[in-house]
């Protein structure tokens, strides 16, 4: 390792702890072997531990053998060092990045089932427009609507229809990629 | 060849002499390789037992643990071994049998998820859907077991595949994506830690069984050595710096002594090597070492700034990072006087509070001096494994460990009825040492029935019961906190007769309660040949002191 340094004065009280990052919501891009209860793992360690997921979405990757787990979590309320330090010890999660929210888009998949009548349906395919949302189920008293996004995007949209009658709503949870070239 | 006799081939490649364990329904085909595969086996007298007799082994002898059990209840009554082997970072692996394929799922006859069951408690775990997978899962498991941070893994194994014909190859290397343990620690971080250390006024080395786990005694002797740094251990820890000496401070924590713990509060570096922080060492966390710097190095990255923020982390394997931290702090020749004032001040609390007893004036036999005699006895060189409870505090207190792998305890599960199956599985992997067992009045009930696996496997554990007839450690709570209310911790009597018990299962019994016969009974029980059982009668209603009331900071011991 080297020459071993000098004498040099250190004084501890410059010390500081490394690392401690401010609290915010954090997506975490899990990947993990492709094994029978995987998912059981890590939503095991997140119960045991007492961390909060906020959402949750897996699925499978261009590699056959590797999974996605992609959650969310609060880093105010949990130290998201301490979350990633759990998980990696999971022998089958393989890689975790937490991703920044400047260098990654994310995207979630909602559903939302709507009251409507003859008079409200118009007024709800504006909206739906506006928010670049699809409506692809129609019945004499409902309408269902189709929003991809941010889950920002999805929870103003929503705030948006809840007065006319909000029957349903189902969410996949954010899915994300870091931007550019390379490999998240 | 069936995948049970893979299982043998594997098992002896790994180096392994003996395992414990009970047969059942689902993994007769494990017992009928077992039969004629040349691998000592100990018929245990319950599954609990082989757990923690494969943990006692582990942990005298730093080899891997192996137990079995059968489905369903077998498989349960390894839930309490293998939570005690990960809080306790224990290597061991545990195979268990399972239900035929076609069952799993459909509450067959002592069907159990042991998988799902143990999730939260083991390092690891593998269930085998693929008879061809079996041999790389055994290794795999020795391999997650024995590294990093040693733990327990469970392989369940199916029946039906346990008995399927597969082509064994012998495997010599495992490989995992997810599975890489960082060992040789950050040089930049390392340098800076030797530096924080040379400009330390008030140092301390916080020492758990991290060290022992990695054979890094011997490193951390020199680090401690290369200047005069203070040395706690915790209880994990004791024995990997050589008790009695100069630079000992005792054990920190609830019941450590006064001046590990007001060294540890005074100091303004404190250097946590394999150790965790955990409460009973901390008391109340926002007031531990409240003046200190932290240094942390452990193999688990999850470790560090888990409880206690570190300002210094390093990340990596003891023994390779203690002697380049030595390497780089001698280098830095720091002026050997450095330390004087802050001797003068540990000396001046080693000197006021010394750990101390008021000891009886007739013939009663005092718990303090019944662990005093028995290191007497035993030269201070046997293995010793204790139960949970006062006894177990007070062989930590004043059993000097001169060695690490010397002292076998529960210590983050505090789980009672360890004593007896780790001496069994201690005296398994030593036969040469002698092996003592501290036991609990009350602890020792919880797995009297190992006494028989002991004298049929001729097993020659010297068992000394420390009979204070009360479930004591929870009676000295309720005498301190819950106004002397004992509620059910009485137990004093007149069942058993520990005597006749231990003449029962066919070994030797003896009773003293007179302090001056008390170093003649432990001779003659030491020289016996087979398993001894010694019903030590001692004070009822000693208390385990110093104290650090739970949640309370160190500075307010009591006692
Ligand atoms: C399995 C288990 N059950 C309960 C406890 C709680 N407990 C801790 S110490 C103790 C008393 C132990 O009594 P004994 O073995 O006689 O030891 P002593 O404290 O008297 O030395 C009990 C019940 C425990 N630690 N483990």
């Amino acid at each position: 390792m080297g020459e071993p340094a000098t004498q040099e004065i250190l004084d501890l009280r410059d010390l500081q702890v490394p690392g401690a990052r401010p609290g915010r919501r954090h997506i975490l891009s899990i990947l993990v072997e492709n094994k029978p209860g995987v998912l059981a793992r890590v939503a095991g360690l997140f119960a045991r531990r007492g961390f909060n997921i906020a959402t949750l979405a897996v699925g499978p990757t261009d590699d056959s053998t590797v999974s996605r787990v992609t959650l969310t979590v609060d880093g105010a309320v949990h130290p998201i060092d301490q979350v990633t330090k759990q998980l990696h010890k999971l022998v089958n999660v393989i890689k975790i990045r937490d991703l920044e929210p400047d260098e990654t888009v994310a995207r979630e998949l909602a559903l939302f089932k709507i009251s409507a009548d003859a008079d409200s349906r118009a007024q709800i395919m504006q909206f739906t427009d506006i928010f670049r949302g699809k409506v692809i189920d129609v019945s004499k008293r409902s309408v269902t609507v189709e929003v991809t996004g941010t889950d920002d995007k999805i929870e103003a949209f929503e705030r948006m229809i809840r007065p006319f009658g909000l029957i349903e709503m189902v969410r996949t949870g954010e899915i994300a990629v870091s931007r550019g070239r390379a490999v998240t | 060849m069936r995948a049970v006799d893979a299982i043998m081939e594997c098992l002896k490649a790994e180096g392994v002499d003996a395992v414990f364990g009970l047969p059942g329904g689902a993994n007769l085909p494990t017992y009928d390789a077992l039969y004629d595969a040349g691998i000592r086996h100990i018929l245990v007298r319950h599954e609990q037992g082989a757990g923690h007799a494969a943990a006692g082994y582990a942990k005298a002898t730093g080899r891997v643990g192996v137990a079995l059990a059968t489905s369903g209840p077998g498989a349960t009554n390894l839930v309490t071994a293998i939570a005690d082997a990960v809080m306790d970072s224990v290597p061991t692996v545990f195979i268990t049998g399972q239900v035929r394929t076609e069952l799993l799922g459909t509450d067959g006859f002592q069907e159990a998820d042991i998988s799902g069951i143990t999730m939260p408690i083991v390092k690891h775990s593998m269930m085998i859907h693929d008879p061809r997978d079996i041999p790389r899962s055994i290794h795999e498991a020795f391999h997650i077991a024995r590294t990093g941070r040693p733990g327990p893994v469970l392989v369940d194994v199916p029946q039906d595949l346990s008995r399927a014909d597969i082509n064994y190859e012998p495997i010599d290397s495992v490989s995992l994506p997810g599975y890489k343990p960082t060992t040789e620690g950050n040089v930049k971080q390392i340098r800076l830690a030797a530096k924080a250390l040379a400009n330390a006024r008030r140092p301390v080395l916080y020492v758990g069984g991290g060290v022992i786990n990695a054979g890094g005694s011997k490193e951390l002797t020199e680090l401690a050595l290369s200047d005069r740094f203070p040395v706690t251990c915790t209880l994990m820890g004791l024995g990997a710096f050589g008790a009695p000496h100069d630079q000992w401070l005792g054990m920190p924590g609830m019941h450590g002594t006064r001046t590990a713990n007001y060294t540890i509060d005074e100091a303004d570096l404190v250097c946590a090597i394999g150790a965790r922080f955990d409460d009973r060492v901390t008391g109340k966390l926002s007031e531990f070492a409240p003046r200190a710097k932290f240094i942390h190095i452990d193999v688990d990255p999850a470790e560090i700034s888990k409880n206690v923020p570190a300002h210094i982390p390093i990340v990596g394997d003891a023994k390779r990072i203690l002697p380049k931290l030595t390497r780089e702090y001698r280098a830095l020749e720091t002026d050997p006087t450095r330390l004087d004032g802050w001797w003068q001040r540990i000396r001046g609390w080693q000197e006021k509070y010394p750990l101390a007893y008021v000891d009886s004036e007739d013939s009663e036999i005092k718990p303090q001096y019944m662990i005093e005699a028995l290191y007497e006895a035993t030269g201070g060189d046997a293995i010793v494994t204790s139960d949970v409870g006062q006894h177990q505090m007070w062989v930590a207190q004043y059993y000097d460990f001169a060695k690490p792998r010397r002292w076998l305890n529960s210590g983050g599960l505090g789980t009672m009825g360890v004593g007896l199956p780790f001496a069994m599985g201690a005296a398994v992997g030593c036969p040469e040492e002698t092996v003592v067992c501290v036991a609990g009045d009350g602890s020792m009930q919880m797995n009297t029935q190992e006494l028989a696996t002991c004298v049929d496997e001729r097993i020659p554990v010297k068992v000394f019961i420390m009979n204070n007839g009360y479930l004591g450690m929870v009676r000295q709570w309720q005498e301190l906190f819950w106004d002397r209310r004992y509620s059910s911790v009485d137990i004093g009597g007149p069942s058993p007769d520990w005597v006749k018990l231990a003449d029962a299962y066919g070994a030797l019994g003896m009773r003293v309660s007179d302090k001056a016969e008390l170093p003649e009974v432990m001779r003659t029980a030491l020289a016996a040949e087979g398993p001894v059982v010694v019903d030590v009668r001692v004070t009822k209603e000693e208390n385990t002191y110093p104290m650090i009331p739970a949640g309370q900071p160190a500075r307010d011991m009591v006692g």
